[in-house]
């Protein structure tokens, strides 16, 4: 990696910028005089309409990381990489709307340990609401230090002022308006991200004249290897760059990872709930699959445009040289490729946006899964509404704090950034299983489900330690020793689903239920599901949900 | 979204961002016309195209959805 700074920036990127920080702060301070009450602060009243939930839900996810990390993904990987955004998000979303929504929203939820509250009881909520609080807040610590990193790199910013201004910019108008501030920005980010982004694709496929063109210079850059085909590497873990046999792809991501992730993470399951009402809860996600279809364009297609066109060979994370660029500065190079001033300025505001606006996301969940979560059943039962809302400003304030801490923490040892991210993994895909038995299986009991969640997730541990201290076991939890990071944390995450199923099946079967009328409005078959209406075909949620599932099965077959 | 809180749609403020930055943009990239930055395709001007664009979505996203006609 090189020392000096990839961009510079002229006065007018530095204007865009500036006038970024201005306008979020400024509508925090607007948002502060309506987030009074919890409703209000935890989840923006209540009161989001569809495409404002659905764009919200989705920017949540669409992170600088995750951009920067998944265009170097496709540098390294090619379109290998687009699964995380079509079989990895979109039968999930679309799960989410039409199957699973409607128990959270008729529930009236604040939360996903809120709803496991009401369904399991304190032990399996306060267990997913400590682990989730802990770790979100972490994440944004690691998250934090890796973006001032970033920054540092490509525009010579310091680290510290990095950290610092993002926070407190972050700090100040989540703190003002809750989540409506979050919200707000987030749709801001998303505007951002598709105008600072899609140039790179538009302009990089005009230089290689086209998508074929691309594909001929990457051949003739790198023979032998497929970096443009979906799926047809995937019969087996040694035919393709990242060591993936499809079953991987298909039950680990598809069925596992992204179905705990998009369905019962809170940061993303937060903005939903946000909608003013059930058709709108259900759409919000069925409208963020369509454009998280699209997002591979600006992310994915410029890290196969940079193998067709960067004349340089890119290298992994901590083996570049003094002069050498590592994958994950594809996005950043080809940037500084095609933009000039004011595009460039853009392109950076886009990434800071994100970047905040992951940040933001992070600690209003946090705030809400705090001060309902642990808070208030645990610690201050009976306290006013103003009460609750004031914890939850100031746990803004706190959860910072601590993910500066977290920041520096990273800062210190590197390796604590991939502990951290793979200490998460280890919630979500048990958690997925918790809480879809718990929705469609009223046979499911408090013992069963708090069971099933702490053993799943010891077992995911378990799993990551073994193949950490004796390699060899690779072979038998990925099914393969050619695979890789990525490759172990499907498999990872499929095995301890399935013991997390296992377990909770068996000690419900062994404990007693709870009767029907304990279950209504939380669990499928006792709950009456409220009709869409009467209204046109093109207004009903499952319509459109076959709309973007045709659409999602067109691309695997023109990408195949 | 604003029908309890009467809040200005989020709408209205994407609007004014985009054409704020349009508007940037587009005077940078005319600026720039008759000498361009050293960057690849630089001959297409993208600048003048892509901030004319931002400004006209923006300007239309202002006007559509300005607070007096959203209440």
């Amino acid at each position: 990696m090189t020392t000096d700074r990839m961009i510079s920036l002229a006065p007018v990127d530095l204007a865009i910028i500036v006038l970024y920080f201005l306008m979020v702060l400024g509508i925090g301070f607007y948002l502060r005089k309506f987030a009074t009450s919890g409703e209000d602060f935890f989840l923006a009243g209540r009161e989001m309409t569809a495409w404002v939930a659905g764009l919200s839900f989705l920017s949540a996810n669409l992170g600088s990381l995750e951009l920067l990390g998944w265009a170097g993904a496709s540098y390294q990987y090619g379109i290998l990489a687009a699964h995380w955004y079509w079989v990895g998000a979109i039968p999930a979303m679309l799960f989410l709307g039409i199957v699973m929504m409607p128990f959270y929203y008729i529930s009236k939820t604040h939360s996903v340990p809120g709803y496991l509250q009401l369904r399991y009881g304190p032990a399996a909520s306060g267990l997913s609401a400590i682990s989730f609080a802990l770790m979100t807040i972490l994440m944004s610590g690691v998250n934090m230090y890796a973006m001032a990193v970033i920054m540092k790199v490509v525009l010579g910013w310091n680290i510290h002022f990095s950290i610092w201004v993002s926070s407190l910019t972050v700090g100040i108008y989540v703190a003002s308006g809750g989540l409506f501030s979050a919200i707000f920005n987030e749709v801001l980010q998303f505007f951002l991200i598709w105008f600072g982004a899609l140039l790179i694709p538009i302009l990089g496929l005009i230089e290689t004249h086209g998508w074929t063109g691309m594909v001929a210079r990457i051949q003739s850059n790198f023979p032998g290897q497929d970096f443009t085909h979906a799926w047809r590497t995937l019969g087996s873990a040694q035919d393709n760059p990242m060591g993936m046999h499809w079953t991987g792809i298909v039950f680990g991501l598809g069925a596992i990872i992204s179905m705990g992730y998009w369905t019962t993470d809170f940061l993303v399951v937060q903005r939903v709930l946000a909608a003013k009402d059930l058709r709108s809860a259900k759409l919000a996600p069925i409208i963020g699959s369509f454009f998280k279809m699209a997002v591979p364009l600006i992310v994915i297609v410029p890290g196969l445009i940079g193998l067709a066109v960067l004349p340089e060979h890119l290298v992994p994370q901590g083996s570049a040289i003094a002069g050498q660029h590592t994958y994950d500065e594809v996005l950043p190079l080809m940037m500084a490729r095609y933009m000039g001033p004011g595009l460039l300025g853009l392109g950076i505001t886009a990434l800071v946006a994100g970047f905040m606006a992951g940040m933001a996301g992070n600690v209003s969940a946090f705030a809400t899964v705090w001060t309902y979560d642990l808070y208030r059943p645990f610690m201050r039962k009976t306290a006013s509404d103003a009460h609750y809302v004031s914890m939850g400003r100031w746990c803004t304030i706190i959860g910072l704090i601590i993910s500066i801490g977290a920041a520096y923490l990273a800062m210190g040892f590197t390796s604590i950034m991939d502990y951290v991210q793979a200490l998460f993994s280890f919630f979500i895909a048990p958690l997925f299983g918790t809480v879809i038995l718990g929705m469609l299986w009223k046979r499911t009991t408090a013992a069963g489900g708090f069971a099933g969640l702490l053993v799943g997730t010891l077992a995911s541990v378990g799993m990551f330690l073994i193949v950490k201290f004796n390699p060899e076991a690779l072979s038998i939890i990925a099914l393969s020793t050619h695979a890789k990071a990525m490759a172990e944390d499907m498999y990872r995450a499929l095995w301890s689903w399935l013991i997390c199923v296992f377990v909770t099946v068996v000690v419900s079967l062994m404990t007693k239920p709870k009767s029907n009328s304990e279950l209504e409005g939380l669990v499928y078959g006792v709950t009456a599901i409220p009709s869409d209406g009467t209204i046109g075909i093109f207004q009903k949620p499952i319509f459109w949900a076959g709309v973007a599932a045709l659409l999602f099965v067109i691309l695997q077959y023109i990408f195949w | 979204m604003s029908e309890k809180h009467h809040i200005i749609p989020v709408w209205f403020f994407v609007g004014v961002m985009l054409l704020a930055y349009g508007i940037l943009i587009l005077i940078s990239g005319i600026a720039e016309w008759s000498n361009p930055p050293h960057t690849v395709l630089a001959n297409l001007h993208a600048p003048v195209w892509w901030g004319a664009l931002l400004t006209i979505i923006g300007g239309a996203y202002v006007l559509a959805f300005r607070p007096n006609r959203s209440q």
